[in-house]
């Protein structure tokens, strides 16, 4: 649906985007993550045909940028960091507009249908400067899929807005996966995208991992199970700290954190041990990563230079 | 051409919203057309001008008046000046409008989803030139039907009305004007393509009237006059510049420098 091969753009002496590879699969929602500066809105923007590379290339549905142009912009649609609505005209003659660029065939039929599906359709006749950020973002968004695009690239699109808009956005990009749509969705909010993306690729001006949210914890954090213990014991650790499988214990706060490469093999000889030390075990969990300790610790790595290799922290993308 | 259109008529509809716009495009018309029929009517029941000619009007001016009475030359001399109003509309409107269009979309970020759409560059700008141009070229053409008309019912010589509306003049008002109207709209496309302000954008771009300025103070100081050969110059040297600024602007108007430089 969208492969890029060692994409890369420089503006002058500064290199945007450095040699990205990567393949996104249809209906797939793939998160996009990066700091500010990364590249990440250059990146869409090669990917929606609006800049050429440097060097290197892409096919978004099969079509090549920078010699396909044309067909990609009819077959993609964009949401852009700032809404960008002709502020003097209704919501309904800025869709209307649109609608008559993409060349749409029933314009007020799609224009109403979207209106209606993001709730401005009562007031389809003021003009977007009057309205709040959350209805000038559904209206971008409206604007977006007004020519019912195969893949979908969104910028931000939760960025400045109210918690409960955020959340009606959110719901509505779910339903958009629910409809087959691949979507390639650049976002500040990890929670975001580890509610929503199928996988996520780190980037900060070139790839510093690529996979699924809970392939990435696994792959950058060896996997901890946590014991709540009614009392911890310096024994019980001794005795845990002595199974041959154990990576390695620490006791916080009450607790047992014991890191090893099988838990779902494992556990229960571990909770064997303690029960036959006198542990009383209350709780046993595996300790969660968040996606901003992973986001966290691989742009850390990648600003320490402690990164390896040519992607950074040794994880190939898929 | 479709897009074209389709590009026209959504500037024409935000563009008209700003009332300075507005009142560029409907007033200064209004004024520049009625100065001259104001001069026309003014001098037409002064009675006689003879006295005004021999000691006011350029030797060289005379020359061109032809088989006119002193009279009609004093006349067809004082109005000729305010003439050249009608080649300042074509100018100053489109300024306006196309500042206002281009840094518009660069304050309010609106062109990138534009540009995200199959439409090509070529047809966005010919659709924002055009958009600028038309409404400038229009009514300076509207307003000099109407000084014609309005001329043939005030002025008390047809002799003076036949020269002010002569081939001369018709073609500096409907060739010059134009090429005027695209010379005005390139150079705001290259200002907006640098400056952020609306304001800042339109002063700058007025900065194109300054030749026509010259044109007209060199007239009143009787260093050239108007003629059929000066109007012909003006065509000639007016269309080689529009290629050279067309091509300079539609360079500046490029996809990745909107969206890239741009701030």
């Amino acid at each position: 649906m969208i492969e890029t091969e060692n994409l890369t753009k420089r503006f002058g002496d500064i290199l945007a985007v450095d040699r990205l590879t990567l393949k996104v699969e249809a209906g797939e929602v793939f998160g996009f993550l990066g700091p500010n500066g990364a590249g990440k809105t250059t990146t869409i923007r090669m990917l929606t045909a609006l800049i050429s590379p440097t060097s290197g290339g892409a096919t978004v549905l099969d079509w090549e940028i920078g010699r396909e142009d044309g067909q990609i912009r009819r077959r993609v649609g964009i949401l852009t960091e700032s809404p960008g609505l002709y502020d003097g005209l209704s919501a309904e003659r800025n869709l209307a507009f649109f609608a008559r660029l993409y060349e749409i065939e029933d314009i007020a039929g799609q224009v109403e249908r979207y209106l209606r599906m993001l709730g401005l359709w009562d007031r389809r006749s003021e003009a977007a400067g009057t309205f709040s950020k959350g209805m000038r973002q559904k209206l971008a968004i409206a604007r977006a899929l007004l020519h019912e695009p195969q893949v979908l690239f969104l910028d931000e699109p939760t960025s400045a807005l109210d918690p409960e808009a955020a959340h009606m956005v959110r719901e509505f990009i779910a339903g958009l996966k629910h409809e087959g749509r691949t979507i390639f969705l650049c976002t500040h909010n990890l929670d975001e995208a580890d509610r929503l993306c199928d996988r996520i690729a780190v980037f900060n001006t070139r790839l510093l991992a690529l996979d699924t949210p809970t392939d990435l914890r696994r792959q950058l954090y060896q996997r901890t199970v946590v014991f709540h213990l009614n009392r911890v014991d310096p024994r019980f650790v001794e005795r845990v700290r002595g199974l041959p499988f154990i990576r390695t214990v620490r006791e916080t706060e009450g607790k047992l954190l014991v890191a090893l490469d099988d838990p779902e093999g494992n556990n229960p000889t571990i909770v064997r041990t303690l029960v036959e030390a006198g542990a009383d075990i209350q709780f046993v969990g595996e300790l969660r990563r968040s996606l901003e300790d992973i986001y966290l610790k691989l742009i850390k790595e990648e600003g320490t230079g402690s990164g390896s290799g040519d992607q950074g922290s040794g994880f190939a993308p898929t | 051409m479709d897009k074209i259109w389709v590009i026209m008529r959504k500037e024409w509809s935000e563009v008209f919203k700003n009332r300075f716009v507005f009142f560029t495009v409907a007033f200064l018309p209004l004024v520049l057309t009625a100065l001259p029929l104001i001069m026309l009517y003014a001098t037409g029941s002064s009675g006689d001008l003879s006295g005004l000619s021999a000691t006011d009007i350029p030797g060289r001016f005379t020359v061109l008046c032809g088989e006119m009475s002193e009279g009609e030359c004093a006349q067809y001399f004082l109005v000729s000046q305010f003439m050249l109003f009608f080649m300042l509309m074509p100018l100053m409107i489109p300024v306006t409008i196309a500042s206002y269009s281009i840094v518009g979309e660069k304050t309010t970020r609106t062109l990138e989803p534009v540009l995200a759409t199959p439409v090509t560059t070529l047809e966005l700008l010919a659709g924002k030139a055009l958009a600028a141009a038309i409404p400038g070229v229009g009514v300076t053409w509207i307003g000099f039907i109407v000084f014609a008309f309005g001329a043939r019912l005030i002025a008390t010589s047809p002799v003076v009305v036949a020269r002010l509306t002569n081939p001369l003049w018709l073609m500096a008002i409907f060739v010059v004007g134009p090429l005027l109207a695209v010379a005005s709209v390139s150079v705001a496309v290259m200002v907006s393509s640098r400056a952020n302000d609306p304001r800042v954008a339109e002063q700058l771009s007025m900065l194109v009237i300054l030749p026509l300025l010259a044109v007209f103070f060199g007239q009143i100081a009787g260093f050239f006059f108007i003629n059929e050969r000066l109007i012909l110059w003006m065509a000639v040297v007016l269309a080689v510049i529009d290629v050279g600024l067309l091509a300079f602007a539609t360079q500046l108007f490029q996809r990745e420098t909107i969206l890239t430089r741009w701030k």
